[in-house]
């Protein structure tokens, strides 16, 4: 009797371990918008379809779009775990609780919540630099601008956003002392309605290069039909606005997604704040339009190489705010942590943070 | 030649043949429609309608989405009962949560046995006050309710992304427009352990019954039908239509905003911008499934519940995408009041063609 349960006992652990090389690693996705959002979400989703290229049969993903950021939620984050989830991606910034609550009630399940600060042993956090590539829109903004006024859209009043407003400014400041920025405060992700209406009240302003943190390609498209310039954000967005268009900051999740699947399948993941740029390739230049002056796009490949590199940081004093305190000391490069802070404007910008 | 006609009394047979008659038409609808896109039928249905239903955690889930669902139906049936048109209960809602969690804020590192209760009233107060200016509006000035009531939905969903932004912005939330997390005093209470089931549904089944009670056993309820029948034979009777109206959309405002407190300090925890997927509008749907009737709402509110939460397992389990399975849903709200219509109303068939 013994004998016997003991061999099955066995015979059932040689069958588990079996079982466990060849299951794939099941991923899950969480996503604000719609896949076919053609900005945040979409970008999310390509990054999904790239790790199931990347992996093939060793990686099964599932996602659920559209996903509220209420108490709908920590629903669908629960049957996600429930469902044999092992590592789970939750995209969006209202997100950050409902992850947190489920991270505490699986703790064998690994999470990773985009652009938020909680994290916990089995919950890592992982956001962009979108600065880098907002520095080198204004670089280039600063040299189009016949009428040296850029416009930027803003999003929500976020540490992100201030931050991408400041790196925007001090870009095109350096190349172009008398530039101004305008700036807009949309309160919405994805609205084309109103980022339309955002540009052009820019635009009637005298902005003639339009920046934007609003994901649609609505003011590309303002801006192509004024005759005017604007930068893509998010996705590659030049199709939208092929004249108007200079080039896009695409964001790339795949090599993120890749590098963390990898980190579970080899035990070695750890929960951790992480940042990504330009030097990781999850951002990128895309569709640079070839009829820019020659000296544009030579200070374009400039100012990427040298932020790719490492050799410039944007954020590196002396940096004063625009009430004239000392925002970042000589010498001093902004930390990770203290980026993730950011609730002044850089010195020249003459408006005030919305509180 | 095929005409409708009124029926000179309600069909019992089809009171009770509708519902079926409707399921049917939308299980072969449902056929096509899983076929058309690669998906087994069968499984796609079973995932859709059974699934939610087939443990514990999902059952519990299911509550807790029915809960506002039931409470701003409730309170929608009688007004429509009373031909007041009040569109207006996602924004009483709105203004539930938001009157209401800025009592728990205030709450905040209380321990008081009251600060539950204060929070509540809070809510349910601050409803009733959004449902009264629409109200006033209409008897003073005779304006129409449909249009005020879904204008204070956008005003109550600008005023609470105002206050995240703002005042009710937690301190240490690095600028992220959400409210500090509520303190134990003022979380509703969960019913079972490991379930997010709390206090809401049971407030909201109570209220289904009080409706009920009011309006098949009181004066007050008599009134109500009588003046949903026939609106000059209850002024012939004196009854006040103004005394009425004031009753059920006060009633209709403080179940709303009950619903909106009970979801931030219930499964949400805070104040969040995205309170409400649309709950308030769905109890439309809701109420109208329930033919009005207060009980029946329940068994409406617990159908749409089961409904949202397919569509979510249905993206999780067979990667059906959200857009198939929103068309689906739609379908099965279309016949099922579209089957409905046949209690009142009946096809006649004649050879003669009418002039």
């Amino acid at each position: 009797m013994k004998l016997k349960s003991l061999l099955v006992s066995l015979g059932l652990l040689a069958g588990a371990s079996f079982a466990q090389a060849e299951e794939p690693l099941k991923v899950g996705f969480v996503y604000v918008g719609p896949v076919g959002d053609l900005g945040w979400s979409y970008e999310h989703d390509m990054g999904r379809k790239g790790l199931e290229e990347y992996f093939g049969d060793k990686v099964k993903t599932t996602y659920v779009e559209n996903v509220p950021e209420g108490a709908d939620a920590e629903r669908v984050i629960t049957q996600l775990a429930k469902a044999g989830n092992d590592l789970i991606f939750t995209t969006s910034f209202g997100f950050m609780n409902p992850t947190v609550k489920v991270a505490k009630r699986f703790p064998k399940v690994k999470f990773e919540h985009a652009t938020g600060y909680k994290l916990s042993k089995n919950l890592g956090t992982y956001v962009l630099r979108t600065y880098e590539g907002r520095y080198i829109s204004g670089v280039t903004a600063g040299m189009m601008t016949k009428t040296n006024t850029i416009g930027y859209i803003g999003s929500f009043p976020i540490p992100e956003v201030i931050r991408d407003i400041n790196a925007a400014y001090m870009g095109a400041k350096s190349v172009n002392p008398d530039v101004k920025m305008k700036i807009v405060w949309a309160n919405t992700w994805y609205d084309p309605g109103k980022e339309t209406d955002a540009a052009n009240a820019l635009m009637d302003q005298g902005v003639d290069v339009m920046l934007q943190h609003t994901d649609s390609p609505a003011p590309l498209i303002a801006a192509e039909k004024r005759g005017l310039r604007a930068i893509g954000q998010a996705s590659d967005q030049s199709k939208f606005a092929p004249n108007a268009h200079i080039f896009s900051v695409r964001d790339n999740w795949t090599p993120y997604y890749i590098k963390e699947v990898q980190a579970v399948m080899d035990g070695t993941w750890k929960s951790q704040d992480f940042w990504g740029g330009f030097h990781d390739e999850m951002l990128t230049l895309a569709s640079i339009n070839p009829n820019l002056p020659k000296d544009v796009r030579a200070k374009i490949d400039a100012t990427y190489t040298a932020i790719k590199s490492g050799e410039f940081k944007p954020f590196t004093g002396p940096i004063k705010d625009n009430k004239g305190n000392v925002a970042v000391p000589a010498n001093h490069s902004l930390t990770d942590q203290e980026l993730a802070q950011v609730n002044w404007y850089v010195e020249g910008i003459t408006d005030e943070i919305p509180h | 030649m095929i005409r409708i006609q009124a029926r000179t009394e309600p069909s019992s047979i089809m009171k009770l043949v509708s519902p079926i008659l409707a399921i049917a038409l939308t299980l072969i609808f449902g056929c096509i429609l899983f076929s058309a896109i690669g998906k087994s039928p069968a499984q796609a249905l079973h995932v859709l309608l059974i699934a939610p239903l087939a443990d514990s955690y999902n059952i519990g889930e299911m509550f807790v989405k029915m809960g506002p669902l039931l409470l701003c139906a409730v309170g929608l049936s009688l007004c429509y009962r009373a031909n007041m048109w009040n569109i207006g209960a996602e924004g009483q809602l709105l203004a539930g949560a938001l009157g209401g969690s800025a009592m728990a804020l205030y709450f905040i590192d209380s321990e008081s046995a009251l600060a539950l209760p204060i929070t509540l009233l809070a809510g349910m107060v601050s409803g009733m006050l959004w449902s009264a200016i629409p109200t006033f509006l209409k008897l003073r000035f005779n304006s129409n309710l449909i249009l005020t009531t879904i204008m204070f939905n956008y005003i109550a969903l600008y005023l609470l992304i105002w206050a995240v932004h703002g005042p009710l912005r937690d301190p240490q939330g690095f600028g992220f427009p959400e409210s500090a997390m509520f303190a134990d005093s003022t979380l509703l209470p969960t019913l079972f352990e490991s379930s997010r089931i709390h206090l809401g549904i049971v407030f909201a089944i109570i209220s289904a019954f009080i409706a009920w009670f009011i309006l098949s056993k009181s004066h007050l309820g008599f009134q109500i039908r009588v003046f949903g029948a026939d609106e000059p034979a209850a002024r012939y009777a004196g009854f006040s239509s103004k005394k009425l109206s004031w009753f059920v959309m006060l009633f209709a405002g403080a179940l709303a905003g009950l619903a909106g407190i009970s979801e931030t300090t219930g499964p949400i925890g805070q104040l969040v911008p995205n309170v409400s997927p649309g709950y308030g509008y769905s109890a439309i749907i809701v109420a109208y499934l329930g033919r009005l009737h207060p009980l029946g709402a329940i068994i409406a509110a617990m159908f749409m519940a089961v409904l949202y939460m397919g569509g979510d397992l249905a993206q999780i389990e067979m990667g059906i995408p959200v857009a198939v399975v929103s068309m689906f849903q739609g379908v099965l709200l279309f016949f099922l009041l579209a089957c409905d219509f046949f209690i009142n109303n009946r096809l006649a068939f004649s050879n003669q063609a009418t002039n």
